[in-house]
């Protein structure tokens, strides 16, 4: 700032009338000096939004441990990944809707059911949110829900496991997107479809242009088991077709409430970048599910014929089993009159949050300059006086002004996401002008902003959607990254920043690169979770029907050309580690049983030709590849997961023999058997 | 007082050590701490009275490096006879107190003393044992190298450091013999007075 001091000086200088005085030198001297400060007038970057002391709040010395877990979304890579914070490092990615060859996940025989659908079998998904279960309103650590946004599904995560434990599929639906959002008992996990479609009981081969009369946009209800987690659809609600966009469930005096956004409600089915930002306003609206669990009790659910799988993995048979369900309760938000209620909210709703209290909903149209806050008092009273003004496809609309609390006015451009602090704070991002900001809820001002690198999307405080956030941090996920970290060719990591919120002004501690595409994600403190955590499965409680609890028990068994390899691995050693009489075309399975009992022991396993992948095997459990003998020859099998000082020696052959060749099957470990056959002898 | 007699607090402390004897069943004598870069959180070996407990599988499968005989509680004939000498020692205190006379005290102190030596050397011929007779098939050999845990204290085995020391019931069996000395010792001076 000095020099743009500096060059004002100048400029009152060379306007001063002694400037006839001024030789030829000093009028270049002034210009150059003019030039070089106008240069730093230029905004600030980064570099200067870093106070001195950022890197003190985000050190975690080496060997100790992070305050919060954080998970993350990983968008495209269809998987969750968990950072430490404040350190921001990298703790783990856990395999859900994409295969992980690197963990077997979707390639070994037990966990290729968890990723079946009525499709068949799906190796990519692209997950957008997750949600940490709720015990009261607060988050209890059990487990962390997240969405498949392209094949519609949702999966439950254990975190004393940090394994996905359960998938559900979504009937009726295409584009998961207002999901997996849950009540503040866990009662339930939502799913609102994007894509408005013709019903799975319907024709759905009409033409493209007939949107308004054969799609519909559907709500899905997942029940979730008190003590077991196992979901269920409990029933789902039929809508008008528009596209859902996100949610979140009322708490407190609103626990009763699940609210949705609503785009497109002109009802576009092309070019929607234009055709859905014709209105002024689209909707949030408003689901009284206690109403709709009576209207299901009194019988005025439609059975519907669909088809959507269920995939539930157990850790005592370390197997997932996957099953076709083949019928779904739907309710008709037309018919049973008081379970929808639309709110008007400006242009195109994204985020959709309830404050602490329960008392605000937060709408974010995401080209609008304002942020509108509704009241759920006023919501209950104007729906109490029909005070409507008119409807949408049968749903009443309530008038704005009736159930609008207030707008936060010049708050920023294109709000998206809000977040709370339980002090009586929001705080919004905003895409297009790149920044999050913070609001005070009961007076609507706005109290400080900083900007994010670049153009943030979704946010999170740790809590900050519960009853009882911990607002300590706050970290943005952003879309753009540029020049954040060294170059790496055209495709970049993307970047995440924590800002810290103790203070009244936000502070940014730290950038943070991450996996995949980061959409919503929560965050716990470390206490919750970490004590916990599964060190080892115990070997008396494995129930995989091809389990070998101890080295006596390994064996090779054929049926036709099925052949059962019942192996297992302790440091340093396969049993067994020499095998023959494998045919040409043979199916060859290995089960692997890892028999260490110690925690951080895992084996790998890995054969030459294999066309899947690797196992990776925890101590204690069982894990199957399937190989195909598809070559006569030798192939060598070896450990990959670097397990003692002599896993370099944690290695074995399988030999490949002809169809018709009379090798007898032989196994072993440790000893020789006379040579087999005369080929070998010379 | 005849001077054949015990003190009535004497009888009393000898009453005391019979009763805590008899928790020295159920709580280990022994422990072997073991530390090593990998092992952050620690191994433990527990010598009970009976059996032997703590990590002794994992210490069993890294034991096989090194070729040392894995360890089983079954493999020690001691654990079938210590539980009845320990009984034998609860009862014999408090036998002592009850019979009220000095030269059975002598004999009991005796007994006990000689039963510490000997349960020692029992124990360093173990670990003797364990840590020299190695397999000469092992993967890791190192060429003068022993693996003889210390009988009290700290020694460095390989990677491992290794902390032998009494645990609950090894301390109870200090205290005991400590309170056992003294006892035998004011007895024995009270005795001289009266003479």
């Amino acid at each position: 700032m000095n020099s743009c001091v500096k060059m004002t000086v100048l400029n009152n200088y060379l306007n001063n009338n002694n400037m006839k005085k001024i030789t030829l030198n000093v009028s270049v001297i002034a210009f150059v000096a003019i030039l070089l400060s106008l240069q730093s007038c230029k905004p600030k970057n980064a570099g200067n939004a870093v106070s001195s002391d950022a890197a003190s709040k985000a050190y975690v010395a080496p060997g100790k441990y992070d305050e919060f877990y954080n998970f993350v979304s990983g968008g495209f890579s269809g998987q969750m990944s968990v950072y430490g914070l404040p350190s921001g490092r990298l703790l783990r990615v856990i395999p859900v809707f994409s295969v992980d060859p690197e963990k077997g996940y979707g390639y070994s025989e037990e966990t290729k059911p968890m990723l079946n659908t009525s499709h068949g079998i799906v190796p990519w998904d692209d997950l957008h949110h997750t949600e940490m279960s709720q015990t009261n309103g607060e988050i209890d650590g059990r487990w962390v829900f997240g969405n498949a946004n392209n094949t519609p599904r949702v999966a439950r995560i254990d975190l004393s496991t940090f394994r996905t434990q359960e998938i559900i599929e979504l009937p009726n639906s295409a584009g998961n997107h207002s999901s997996p959002f849950i009540t503040e008992n866990t009662e339930y996990v939502v799913a609102g479809t994007r894509f408005s479609i013709p019903p799975d009981d319907k024709n759905g081969d009409v033409p493209i242009n007939t949107y308004k009369q054969n799609f519909k946009g559907t709500l899905s209800f997942i029940s979730v088991g008190k003590e077991d987690g196992k979901m269920d659809i409990a029933f789902q609600i039929q809508c008008p077709g528009v596209n859902f966009d996100l949610s979140h469930a009322g708490k407190g005096k609103s626990h009763g409430w699940f609210f949705f956004s609503c785009y497109n409600t002109e009802q576009a089915n092309t070019l929607l970048e234009v055709n859905a930002s014709q209105k002024d306003k689209d909707f949030v609206m408003a689901v009284n599910w206690k109403k709709a669990e009576e209207y299901l009790k009194a019988g005025k659910g439609r059975k519907q014929a669909v088809r959507y799988a269920h995939n539930v993995y157990s850790d005592k048979t370390h197997t997932a089993t996957s099953e076709i369900k083949t019928e779904v309760t739907v309710l008709d938000s037309k018919e049973l009159k008081d379970i929808c209620y639309f709110m008007p909210c400006p242009k195109s709703p994204h985020g959709c949050d309830v404050d602490p209290t329960g008392e605000y909903i937060v709408g974010s149209g995401k080209l609008a300059a304002l942020i509108p806050v509704f009241s759920f008092d006023k919501m209950i009273k104007a729906i109490a006086a029909k005070d409507f003004i008119g409807d949408y496809d049968g749903i009443p609309i309530i008038k704005y002004e009736s159930a609008l609390y207030g707008e936060v006015q010049k708050p920023g451009l294109g709000p998206l996401h809000t977040e709370f602090d339980g002090k009586g704070n929001a705080y919004t991002t905003f895409f297009v002008s790149s920044e999050v900001v913070k609001w005070n809820i009961k007076d609507l001002k706005v109290l400080d902003r900083v900007p994010t690198y670049y153009s943030v999307g979704h946010l999170c405080i740790p809590g900050g959607d519960s009853k009882k956030p911990n607002a300590k941090y706050l970290i943005a996920y952003n879309k753009i990254t540029k020049d954040r970290y060294l170059p790496t060719g055209p495709e970049l990591a993307q970047s995440a920043q924590l800002y810290d919120i103790s203070g009244d002004k936000m502070q940014l501690i730290l950038d943070f690169p991450t996996i995949g595409e980061p959409h919503y994600a929560q965050a716990v403190s470390a206490d919750i979770i970490k004590g916990k955590s599964v060190k080892f499965f115990k070997i008396e409680e494995n129930a995989n029907p091809f389990v070998s609890k101890g080295e006596s028990e390994s064996k090779v068994v054929r049926s036709g050309n099925k052949v059962d390899v019942y192996m297992t691995c302790i440091r340093s050693h396969f049993s067994p580690d020499n095998i023959e009489g494998i045919k040409m075309g043979d199916e060859v399975y290995f089960h692997i049983t890892n028999l260490e009992q110690d925690w951080d022991v895992p084996h790998g396993f890995a054969i030459k030709g294999a066309n899947n992948a690797e196992l990776l095997i925890m101590p204690g459990e069982t894990q199957t590849l399937k190989w195909t003998a598809e070559k006569v020859g030798m192939f060598p099998f070896y450990c990959t997961d670097f397990c003692s000082a002599l896993h370099q020696e944690m290695q074995g052959y399988l030999r490949v023999s002809p169809v018709g060749s009379n090798v007898p099957l032989l196994f072993s470990t440790g000893k020789n058997y006379p040579v087999a056959d005369g080929a070998a002898k010379k | 007082m005849q001077k054949k007699k015990l003190q009535k607090w004497v009888q009393w402390v000898l009453f005391l050590c019979g009763a805590i004897l008899v928790a020295v069943l159920f709580v280990p004598l022994w422990r072997i701490d073991l530390v090593a870069p990998q092992y952050p959180e620690g191994l433990l070996l527990l010598i009970y009275p009976n059996k032997i407990g703590g990590n002794v599988d994992i210490i069993n499968g890294l034991n096989h490096y090194i070729g040392m005989k894995t360890l089983h509680s079954s493999d020690f004939f001691e654990f079938s006879v210590l539980p009845y000498v320990i009984s034998f020692f609860a009862a014999a205190f408090i036998f002592t107190a009850l019979f009220n006379r000095r030269f059975v005290l002598n004999i009991l102190f005796i007994l006990f003393v000689s039963f510490g030596v000997l349960a020692m050397y029992d124990f360093w011929r173990w670990e003797y044992n364990y840590g020299h007779n190695l397999n000469p098939d092992a993967a890791i050999i190192v060429p003068g190298m022993a693996y003889q845990p210390p009988l009290i204290g700290y020694k460095q085995l390989l990677n491992f450091g290794a902390y032998s020391m009494p645990d609950i019931g090894g301390w109870i069996f200090v205290t005991v013999g400590a309170l056992l000395f003294l006892v035998v010792i004011t007895s024995w001076r009270s005795s001289k007075k009266i003479a």
